[in-house]
């Protein structure tokens, strides 16, 4: 089983890897979407309070939970980059992070347009929206640090850091709505217990949570392979995959 | 008969204990900023400018000048500390010293905290001491005042600290810059939210001590794990 | 299918506007970042197998006399 976490730490062999499993999930993915925001869209009933803008909610929380749980991937990655020196590790890190900023950004938008409607303001300076929008600066954080730095193994270990210290904010996000009293509604899916949401919204806001976090590990692993692949550019293998794609 | 070896005592001398070197590299700090006021003074004399273009842009009327003068103060503290924390480690990094504090004996985590304490003893303190003053140009009801200096103290403290996290991961950084100020302004901000709620709710006359000891609970976990993060992050910039 | 018309989809009781345009910003950005990627790669491809067909063509000399 070790040899199995060794072997990711190869350069062509996580290349390889990653691309056979994109090769279904990319497309399951996109299937997943479709259905699932078809099924948001469509055909379900509108909300008995808010009417059919509460479909916004199947973007909107799905892409707040990503957002949330991909900090965590680029934190851990990150970690294990630093205790491990995994070169891997780093490069996944590195890839989280616009994926994250865009994802949080989709969320925030989401919200925004959503809370219109229903609380009647654009934003409002709660503690949950407050702390989503600090996600986001952590993310492009993150980001410009490792654009600063020549050295990219450097870079990577600060980058490393930085999230880990940043990673305190995540469970004030996730429990700020419990904590504070907000316009922003408590968590209505419970994994212990009864959620208090209807099965008939339940079921496509699950298939869209799901789908989304394809959409995150597909963007993770595209974004992997272009990195390994600028990374080793002086190697044969490279080399010949470059002759290969011409052909 | 002059001998030409050294005394043997001075071969097995040790090198000091953490807390005397940590004491005498604080005493180092305080005494090259002694050198130099006017580099003490830049962040109050910014807090004293920028109090003053509030009135200036929004117009002097006292009440809604009140209304906004715990945020209006607050923001200012953080902006002057902002502005200082890039120059915590830069010098010595510059000359070299700082190479050699990180192959030193003595556990890097303390050398950290006195650095960071340096800075706050001529930073975060003077802004707290000196707030009343300004807090009485815009016009801040006077009950405010003591919850003003007390947030001010706390929280400028965990300001040093997650500052000088940023500080340490950009020293070796040629083109820093605004970089600093990105990556340390999300973390600014809960400090920002629980310092100005405190003077806000002195200002109403409800009691301010349960955000003040929210602000003390970040000092806390600041002091026990941001010098990791900077010890970290000045192995990081010295390697580079 | 809950609407009963196309309209009706399009409109949703007046939370229409608000309900299409957070979808289709969403869509926007999760296009970008799934065709981001593709687009660097297959960049980075090109330009090196261009870089290859350079190398094996060798320097071109000029023979021109000038």
């Amino acid at each position: 089983m070790w040899s199995f976490f060794h072997k990711l730490g190869s350069p062509p062999w996580l290349y390889r890897i990653a691309g056979t499993i994109l090769r279904w999930l990319l497309p399951l993915t996109l299937v997943t979407l479709a259905v699932g925001l078809c099924w948001g869209l469509l055909f379900t009933a509108p909300d008995f309070r808010q009417g059919n803008s509460y479909r916004i909610i199947y973007i909107h929380v799905p892409a707040a939970v990503v957002a949330l749980a991909g900090y965590y991937v680029m934190a851990i990655a990150g970690a294990v980059s630093l205790i491990w020196r995994m070169k891997m590790a780093d490069i996944a890190m590195k890839a989280c992070a616009p994926i994250g900023a865009a994802l949080t950004f989709i969320a925030l938008v989401t919200g925004a347009i959503w809370g219109k409607p229903t609380w009647g303001t654009w934003w409002v300076w709660d503690a949950r929206i407050t702390s989503m929008l600090i996600l986001l600066f952590l993310y492009l954080g993150v980001v410009a640090l490792y654009e600063a730095y020549d050295n990219k193994e450097a870079a990577g270990k600060a980058c490393a850091v930085l999230s880990l210290v940043g990673m305190v904010n995540i469970p004030i996000i996730y429990k700020s709505v419990d904590w504070w009293y907000s316009l922003h509604q408590p968590a209505s899916i419970k994994f212990t217990g009864d959620s208090t949401i209807d099965p008939s919204m339940l079921y496509p806001l699950l298939l869209m949570i799901g789908a989304f976090y394809a959409v995150f590990t597909c963007c993770l692993l595209m974004n992997m392979r272009a990195e390994i692949l600028e990374r080793e550019a002086r190697t044969n293998w490279v080399k010949k995959l470059a002759l290969e794609y011409r052909a | 008969m002059s001998s030409g070896a050294p005394a043997a005592s001075t071969l097995t001398q040790r090198s000091p204990g953490t807390l005397p070197f940590c004491v005498s590299l604080l005493r180092r700090q305080l005494t090259l900023a002694a050198r130099r006021p006017i580099e003490i003074g830049n962040p109050l004399l910014f807090f004293a400018m920028v109090v003053a273009l509030f009135p200036l842009g929004l117009g002097p009327a006292p009440d809604q000048l009140a209304g906004f003068a715990p945020g209006i103060l607050w923001i200012i503290a953080l902006l002057s500390n902002l502005l200082t924390s890039d120059a915590v480690f830069r010098s010595d990094f510059e000359d070299g010293s700082l190479e050699q504090l990180l192959l030193a004996p003595q556990p890097l985590f303390m050398s950290v905290l006195a650095y960071i304490g340096a800075h706050w003893l001529t930073t975060g303190l003077l802004l707290a001491l000196v707030s009343p003053v300004f807090a009485l140009m815009i016009n801040l009801p006077t009950q405010a005042i003591p919850a003003l200096v007390a947030s001010l103290l706390l929280g400028t403290a965990v300001l040093s600290l997650v500052g000088g996290i940023g500080a340490a991961l950009t020293v070796g950084l040629k083109r820093g810059g605004m970089l600093i100020s990105l990556l340390i302004l999300p973390f600014y901000m809960p400090v920002l939210i629980f310092g100005s709620a405190a003077v806000q709710n002195a200002v109403l006359g409800t009691p301010a001590t349960p955000y003040l000891a929210i602000i003390a609970a970040m000092l806390c976990l600041a002091i026990a794990l941001a010098p990791l993060a900077i010890a970290a992050g000045l192995r990081i910039s010295v390697d580079a | 299918m809950y609407f009963q018309s196309f309209n009706e989809a399009l409109v949703m009781d007046g939370h229409g506007g608000y309900v299409w345009a957070a979808y289709a910003i969403s869509l926007l950005v999760l296009s970008l970042i799934l065709l981001a990627p593709r687009r660097r790669q297959q960049r980075f491809l090109r330009q090196m197998a261009g870089e290859q067909k350079r190398r094996q063509q060798g320097p071109t000399v000029n023979t021109e006399v000038n």
